[in-house]
């Protein structure tokens, strides 16, 4: 495909970007506009249009269906969109930053991180909470992650720098070692936690946007609008990364500076996410390759539609978890990697993305 | 005549599912006006098992995953684990009241179906026979069906008291371990503050692990320290732990239960639900525990048994 595009002229490329993005953004929108009229509760499209347009100009609706369109599926799209789309470019990003296919967000070691000070949260909750003078309520469980995330991406990244510069494979390396280390936290906290404990971590380890709340998509917003913002500005960089270190260098490209921001990025954004929606498995991993395989590897492209495709996936995975089995709802991460991982494979047996990685 | 009338038709309304609003205090001590008891979705085995023993299954329109007794009563839709409620989920069946056991969430649940005015009643979880009782009778108010409420409580809490006429002076009880599971290394053992423990002491038996709190993985030479006589599982649907299987663990190697070989299954939901069918369960641990002293002469009752 890439072949295709060198001998195309300016304009050519310009249009066919324009398409690409045009047509993920569409598939983002309608994503979104199905789950907000989706639902255990059948709400006529209409009446669910009457209620937004109600809530944008400030003539409320009461009753029943306001308050499911407007407290509960409406936040939870804003935060599948914006957990979807950060995910799966800081995916795509790591993934260029290690010249590995394997990379995903939690190589930065901000799942490990968060995970363990979830279970901290989960298992010590109230005797934490003590230790912050003002009453955290339900946002002690997404800040104490956040902080985790944080915690461990910082320490990851001191660690793997030698004489200023980063490196990669001993990133890579050390945050095997530091996952394998908040594992063993989390398997005391798990030897020490009440049956209900448990069963709560246990939930939020597979992720879920239930419970979302406007507290929680201004956690996550200004971190996933600054990564999006950056991370286009990368693209250069990662392209001229490809080719190996040295050459990225040559081309003009400040290595160094790419990583630490790529880094940073990814934590902060990754750490947010994951603070207010649990580990959502795949989504980080998958998207970008999908992606790849529809439009090449060029970050310019790569970049924007990844995060339109991993809002899409989040979104429509969030509608099968709260539609399938209701009453009830079944755990987000199962259907990110029950649906997911099929469908990788089904990828990589078609040879495309097998010929990708040879 | 007339005033007959219109007292009758006054105590009509009042056993009617739409009795005039009242306003319960509930567990979390948050005020909760009830108007409308016609549609409930009942959250906690033991919630489910008072309202059918109310007689009132008619106005449960979805329970959760522990309510597995009466069997129809899983008939109902189904809102799920009790402490990951899914709001719209719950709204879907349109339900007049959410009436859940303690530690029923998340909150952000419970703050929506407040929001869209479905009343949400957490239900005080019990610890001892008292608390059984007041549960009962905290239910009953809850729907408007005081007096039917009052009866059941007063009977169960005789068949409460007469499992503890039957419990042996402290200085002869027995010490028994209940196992949440063998899986894996060392097996899931009870300690204090569970509902295990809780349902041990009602039945007379001594919780063999001291010094513990909450259900834990315990060192296998620990619970061999214990010396337990007896040792307490769960039946999980149609499997059923084997004694041969349970003391051929190291863990109860040499300990005076697997000398004995006793071992007592009993459905997970009866032994630790803390409900309605409580004092019956108590009765049959003790008889398990205890096979030479006399039984506990606690009836079956019409809720304790799956009849239809």
């Amino acid at each position: 495909m890439t072949t295709a595009v060198a001998g195309a002229s300016m304009t050519q490329r310009r249009t066919r970007d324009f398409a690409a993005i045009g047509i993920a953004a569409a598939l983002a929108v309608t994503a979104a506009m199905a789950s907000l009229v989706i639902g255990p509760i059948a709400i006529p499209p209409q009446r669910v249009a009457a209620i937004l347009f109600g809530f944008l100009d400030g003539t409320a609706t009461a009753g029943r269906d306001a308050v499911v369109v407007l407290d509960v599926r409406l936040p939870r799209t804003v935060l599948g969109v914006l957990v979807g789309a950060s995910t799966a470019l800081a995916g795509a990003v790591m993934q260029g930053l290690f010249r590995n296919p394997l990379a995903d967000p939690g190589v930065v070691g901000v799942s490990s991180g968060a995970g363990l000070a979830a279970a901290l949260w989960f298992i010590l909750g109230a005797g934490l909470g003590n230790l912050v003078p003002w009453n955290l309520g339900t946002l002690g469980l997404p800040l104490s992650a956040f902080a985790g995330g944080l915690i461990v991406s910082a320490t990851l990244h001191l660690l793997s720098r030698r004489e200023g510069q980063t490196s990669a494979t001993l990133l890579l390396l050390a945050g095997i070692a530091i996952g394998a280390f908040t594992s063993a936290g989390v398997g005391v906290l798990v030897f020490i936690a009440s049956e209900q404990q448990l069963r709560e971590f246990t939930f939020w380890t597979l992720g879920s946007l239930g419970g979302a709340t406007s507290t929680k998509i201004a956690l996550v917003l200004p971190f996933a609008l600054a990564f999006m913002a950056v991370a286009p500005r990368l693209a250069r960089g990662l392209d001229a990364l490809a080719l190996g270190e040295a050459e990225a260098f040559h081309l003009g490209i400040d290595v160094e500076r790419l990583k630490r921001v790529a880094v940073i990025g990814v934590a902060a954004a990754v750490g947010a996410s994951v603070a207010v929606s649990g580990v959502v498995g795949f989504v980080g991993l998958i998207t970008p390759h999908v992606v790849r395989l529809v439009i090449g590897p060029a970050h310019r492209l790569l970049l924007p539609v990844t995060a339109l495709a991993g809002a899409t996936f989040l979104v429509t995975a969030d509608i099968v978890a709260r539609t399938i089995a209701a009453p009830s709802e079944i755990p987000l991460g199962v259907i990110t990697a029950g649906v997911g991982a099929p469908f990788m494979l089904w990828l990589l047996l078609r040879q495309g993305l097998a010929q990708q990685l040879r | 005549m007339f005033r007959l009338a219109l007292a009758l038709s006054a105590a009509l309304f009042a056993t009617g599912a739409a009795a005039e609003q009242r306003t319960i205090v509930d567990a979390a001590g948050r005020s909760v006006p009830i108007a409308d008891t016609s549609r409930i979705v009942a959250i906690g085995g033991a919630v489910t098992e008072i309202l059918y023993a109310l007689r009132l299954e008619d106005r449960i329109v979805a329970v959760d995953l522990t309510s597995d007794f009466p069997e129809r009563a899983q008939q109902k839709a189904s809102v799920g684990y009790m402490r990951t409620l899914s709001p719209e989920g719950v709204l879907s069946v349109a339900p007049s009241l959410v009436l859940a056991i303690e530690g029923s969430g998340p909150k952000e649940a419970i703050d929506v179906l407040e929001k869209a005015s479905v009343p949400f009643v957490l239900v005080p979880e019990a610890h001892d026979a008292a608390g059984v009782v007041a549960k009962i009778r905290f239910v009953a108010d809850v729907v408007g069906e005081h007096e039917k409420g009052k009866a059941l409580a007063n009977a169960v809490a005789a068949d409460l008291a007469t499992v503890a006429a039957s419990r042996p002076p402290q200085d002869q009880r027995r010490k028994a371990i209940f196992v949440l599971s063998m899986a894996g290394g060392g097996p899931m053992v009870a300690g204090e503050g569970t509902s295990a423990a809780d349902v041990f002491a009602l039945a007379g038996v001594q919780n063999a692990l001291t010094g513990v709190t909450g259900y834990k993985a315990a060192n296998e030479e620990a619970s061999m320290q214990a010396m337990p006589d007896a040792v307490v599982m769960m039946s999980r649907g149609e499997h059923v732990a084997n004694a041969d299987e349970v003391f051929a663990s190291a863990a109860f190697a040499g300990t005076p239960a697997a000398h004995d070989k006793r071992l007592v299954v009993l459905p997970g939901e009866y032994l630790l639900g803390l409900g309605p069918r409580t004092a019956q369960a108590a009765r049959d641990l003790f008889v398990g525990i205890y096979p030479d002293r006399p039984p506990p002469a606690v009836p079956e009752r019409p809720w304790s048994t799956d009849t239809e």
